[in-house]
This record gives structure tokens, sequence and C-alpha cells, in this order.
């Protein structure tokens, strides 16, 4: 009887061991990718901060003249690093965007539900992700062929410039913000709407005065990302923007951002040369920028979640 | 409570009767009937409990009687809903101004996302109410209603997500009566709260059936006889049995209807 008893307890035992065993391999499993994931974004974040703050420790360019300096010459004689044009054309370029593109995403998100939201939202999801699907280079080809002559019959200028590198990064950041909006917006309660249609309020008024401000923060979040993805875009804009290293003093003239003099300048210097590592300033610049946009993105949340 | 008038002068009232019902009204999702020709009174100063299995249209019923129903595609209705003397389910009517007439509570409470002020404030702004003072007082008078103003006069501008459910609901209910509407339809008014939160509602419902006409969704059997004057049972989009509530609790005509009430089926 008791022989019997401790052959059941080892039994048991030797069952819930071999779950343990299960669950130990699982766990050190997914441990191990996690760790991978995080040293990989450590070490490249390690890397381009120690790429990008040689400019200052090792070529000793000041921290004034890099960011506020306007002649960019790396290769001259005296070569100066002033990297304000780029800077000011990625913002520039990025704010126009977010401006065009996000009436039209939050319209396009209400049409599809709100408006229409059967065959609006059939018509429109398709388009949409196709939209986020094409290649950049596609998108900076059609700039090229298209918007630059329109430009350039239309307004004073070449036609390449900072309006054509906005028009195509606000084409760019449509399915970001209008996916990030139409998701929020189907999120909403559906007798939050009509507790206002119940109260007489017109469609109009509901969306105007109860929809958007109630998912305001999440339209939001929408917009941020789309910046995030017009900040770092690269190829598009360089095709478009006529890479001029000067700040425009209008719509129509050529500018850089800084994503374009990277992809532009980094085959073209040696390492460790001054050029060199002011590009990688300028990487870790868009680097901190990025984080800057998830960080608003988790405020926003933060504030949506109250 | 006493002024009222009993279930069986109201009933014996005709001439009252007209005033709100519905005639042989029917409601399609698609091809499918989910409300099969009802027609049904809603006497004055009454309130009117529809019961039945989930799925057996009081539902659909009560959201058609505000046109509720022609936000959801698909949906369409036959037959007509009088008010005084006009048909409100006839194509043509204005649905903006008829749901001026007819308040609305859902189940769950949800106020929007504005503070409490701003919620009552919502509807009589787009009526026509113009000036501080107006609105000030019908905010006040509104949440008096209610039976809200004494825990919320001192914080007005809150958030009303800040509010309790059962605060919430009485929220609600405050916002459906800031338009002064004649009819306050409630679907499952109660059945998210907590005791003690459902007996205020409760409460709320029979001093609001002075002022108006409810029709009240519920699943809730002592909470139907506890505060309606009349009882629908309905049953797979049929009406099976309307009377007194007094009667269809103690002596339903239908062997269904009993067996519903006694918990026995549904």
């Amino acid at each position: 009887m008791q022989n019997n008893e401790t052959m059941r307890v080892q039994d048991r035992k030797s069952r819930i061991e071999k779950h343990h065993i299960e669950d130990l391999i699982g766990r050190s499993y997914m441990s191990l990718c996690v760790l991978l994931l995080i040293i990989s974004i450590v070490s490249m974040v390690y890397f381009v901060t120690s790429k990008g703050i040689s400019t200052f420790a090792i070529d000793k360019v000041s921290l004034a003249d890099f960011f506020f300096g306007t002649k960019w010459s790396p290769e001259g004689d005296n070569p100066t690093f002033g990297a304000l044009p780029f800077i000011a054309g990625s913002f520039i370029t990025t704010l126009l965007a977010a401006l065009i593109a996000s009436p039209l995403s939050i319209c396009a998100a209400l049409f599809m539900t709100e408006i229409v939201p059967g065959w609006g939202k059939k018509l429109l999801q398709p388009v949409i992700e196709l939209l986020s699907g094409i290649p950049s280079v596609v998108y900076g080809f059609v700039g090229l062929s298209v918007i630059v002559p329109f430009l350039r019959n239309v307004f004073p200028g070449q036609g390449i410039g900072v309006a054509a590198g906005a028009l195509v990064l606000s084409v760019m950041i449509l399915p970001t913000i209008t996916s990030v909006a139409a998701d929020a917006l189907s999120a909403l309660p559906r007798n939050l709407k009509e507790s206002s249609f119940a109260l007489g309020a017109t469609r109009w008024q509901t969306i105007s005065r109860v929809i958007l401000p109630t998912t305001l923060p999440a339209i939001l979040t929408g917009v941020v990302l789309g910046m995030a993805r017009a900040f770092g875009e690269a190829l598009a804009v360089q095709m478009v923007i006529g890479n001029a290293p000067f700040i425009p003093k209008s719509l129509f003239e050529s500018a850089s951002t800084l994503t374009s003099v990277i992809t532009l300048g980094m085959g073209n210097t040696t390492m460790r040369s001054p050029h060199n590592n002011a590009l990688w300033s300028m990487a870790l610049v868009l680097m901190l920028m990025t984080f800057l946009f998830v960080f608003i993105v988790r405020l926003l949340e933060k504030r949506r979640s109250i | 409570m006493e002024a009222t008038l009993t279930a069986p002068q109201i009933l014996k009232a005709p001439k009252m009767e007209r005033d709100f019902r519905t005639e042989n009204l029917s409601i399609f999702y698609g091809t499918y009937e989910a409300v099969k020709g009802i027609s049904l009174p809603f006497p004055e100063k009454s309130v009117t409990a529809l019961i039945g299995p989930s799925g057996c249209g009081k539902s659909t019923f009560l959201r058609s009687l505000n046109r509720m129903n022609d936000e959801i595609s698909g949906s369409t209705s036959k037959g007509s809903i009088w008010i005084d003397g006009v048909d409100i389910n006839a194509p043509g009517t204005d649905v903006i101004k008829l749901r001026q007439k007819i308040g609305m509570v859902w189940q769950k409470p949800n106020p929007f996302y504005k503070s409490i002020y701003e919620n009552i404030a919502f509807g009589p702004k787009y009526h026509g109410v113009k000036g501080k003072k107006a609105l000030d007082e019908i905010v006040e008078s509104s949440l008096r209603r209610a039976a809200l103003w004494d825990e919320v006069k001192d914080r007005l501008k809150d958030s009303a997500l800040a509010l309790s459910g059962g605060q919430q609901q009485r929220l609600c209910i405050a916002r459906a009566l800031s338009v002064n509407p004649q009819i306050l339809l409630l679907d499952e008014p109660a059945s998210a709260l907590d005791p003690v939160s459902t007996g205020k509602v409760e409460e709320l419902i029979k001093e609001l059936k002075e002022q108006l006409r409810i029709v009240i969704v519920t699943h809730n059997m002592q909470q139907a006889a506890r505060v309606s004057d009349f009882t629908a049972y309905f049953y797979l989009g049929q009406l099976i049995e309307y009377g007194m509530t007094e009667k269809v609790f103690t002596n339903p005509e239908n062997t269904m209807t009993q067996e519903y009430i006694m918990g026995r089926f549904g």
C-alpha cells in the first residue's frame, strides 16, 4: 500500500518535472530572443552615439557651429560643418507634409468609419494598404515626373524644392495617419454616437463635437507617427528636393534634409574623416528626433487612457 | 405618487392612449424580421416595461421608437408610430426634430468625454438655447430632475468620467431630460449598476413618470414589477401578452408569459 503511494507521488513528480522542463526551455528561448533584441538596439544606439559625438570630441567642432552654423563645406580648405540648413529642411518638409496630410487623412478616416462605413471601408482600406506598400523610390520617381514639372509650370523656380518634397512626403504618410485614425474612430463605443443622435444632434454636430474631440489623442498619435515616418524618409525626398545646402527662402527653392545629405554623402567619405563624422552626428540627431516622436506618442497614449 | 392615475383608470381612457402608440410596426434587418407587426400603446404618466428573452426584439422595438435604427445600415421598417396624431415612421419625418421629443438612455452609462456641465448643455445648445444663464438653468433643472444635483453641484466642471457608474447613468438620464422630451426610452438602464445605484435609478423612474411617458426594456423581472404600470411580453419578435403589470405578473393569460416570469423559460 505504502509502496504504491510513494510510486504515485513519484509519478506525479516526474510528470510535473516534464512540464517544468518544457516551461524552462520555452522561457529561456524567449529570454534569449529578447536579450538579442535588446543587445542589438543598445549597441546600435551606442554605435551611432559614439560616432556622432566624435565630431565634437575629436574634430573639435563646437556644438553651436554644428547646430546653428549655416555653412556646410566639409571638404573645403577651411572645413565648416553647419548643419542647420539640413535640420531646418527636415523640420520644414515634415511639418508641411503633416499639415497637408492630416486633414486629408482624418477626412478619409471619417469617410470610412462614419459617412459610408459599408463600401467606403471596402474601397479605401485596400487603397490605403496599397499606398503604404509602394516603395519610396516609386514615390520619388512619380514626384520627379509629375509633381516637379507641375510645380515648375505653375510656380516660379525649377519645380524641385521644399514644396515638392513636402507633397511627396504627405502622400507617403497619408496611409499611416488614415489607418491609425480609422482604428481609433471605429474603436469608439457606438452608443456614444447614438446618445448624441438621440439628443437631436445632426451627423456633422456629432462628428465635430463628440467623435473628433473624443478620439483626438489617438488621431494625434497617428499624426506623430506619420511625422516620424516623414522625418526619416530619405530616398523619395532626395529625388525631388534639389539637395542644395542652404536654408530655403521660399517653398520652391532647393534644400536638403538630414536624411538626403546622409544618403548622398555617406558613400563618398572615408571612415573617421571629419566629413564622415559629421554625417554620423546628423544620424544621431535623426535618432534622437525619432526617440522624441516615440516619446510624444507614449505621452498621447497615456492621456488617452485617462 | 397619489396624484398618478392608477393603471385601470389609464386603460379606461382611450383618448390618451392614442397619443403615443405603434401600429403594426415591423422591423427588418435585411430580410430578417426582428419585430413582427406590433401594436402597442404607451399611456401618459406611466411606465411601460418590455420584457422577454434575449433576441426577442424588444430592444430593436425600443430603438425604433426614436428612429435610432436608421443609423444601422440594412435596417428597414413597416407600420406606424403615432405621436400626437403624426406618424413619425413615415418617410420625410424630420428625425432630428423628432429625437428632441424622445430621450433615450442606454444599458451602459455613456457620458461624453466632457465635463458634467458640458454633457447636459450639449443638447440644448443645438436646439437654440443661447446665453450662459439659460444653459445654467437647464443644467441645474436637468440634474435636479435626475436627482444628481446635490452630488455634483460643486464640481460641474469636472470630467463626467470621474463619476461612479451609478452617477454616470443618472447623468445620462439628466442629459436625456435636458432637451425636455415627452417620452423617455430606457434600454436596460440599471443592468450595469450595483443594487444601491439600481434602487436610485428605479426611484427616479417612478418620480419621472409624473412628467413624461417612460418605456423601459429590462431583463430583471422584479424591476419590471416594481417600476412599471404596464408590461408587454415579447417572444421571437411577437407580442405575446400586454396588460397591466399587476395582472401580467400575478395572473398572466398566456402560459408562455407565466413560464418566463417564473424563470422556467428564456
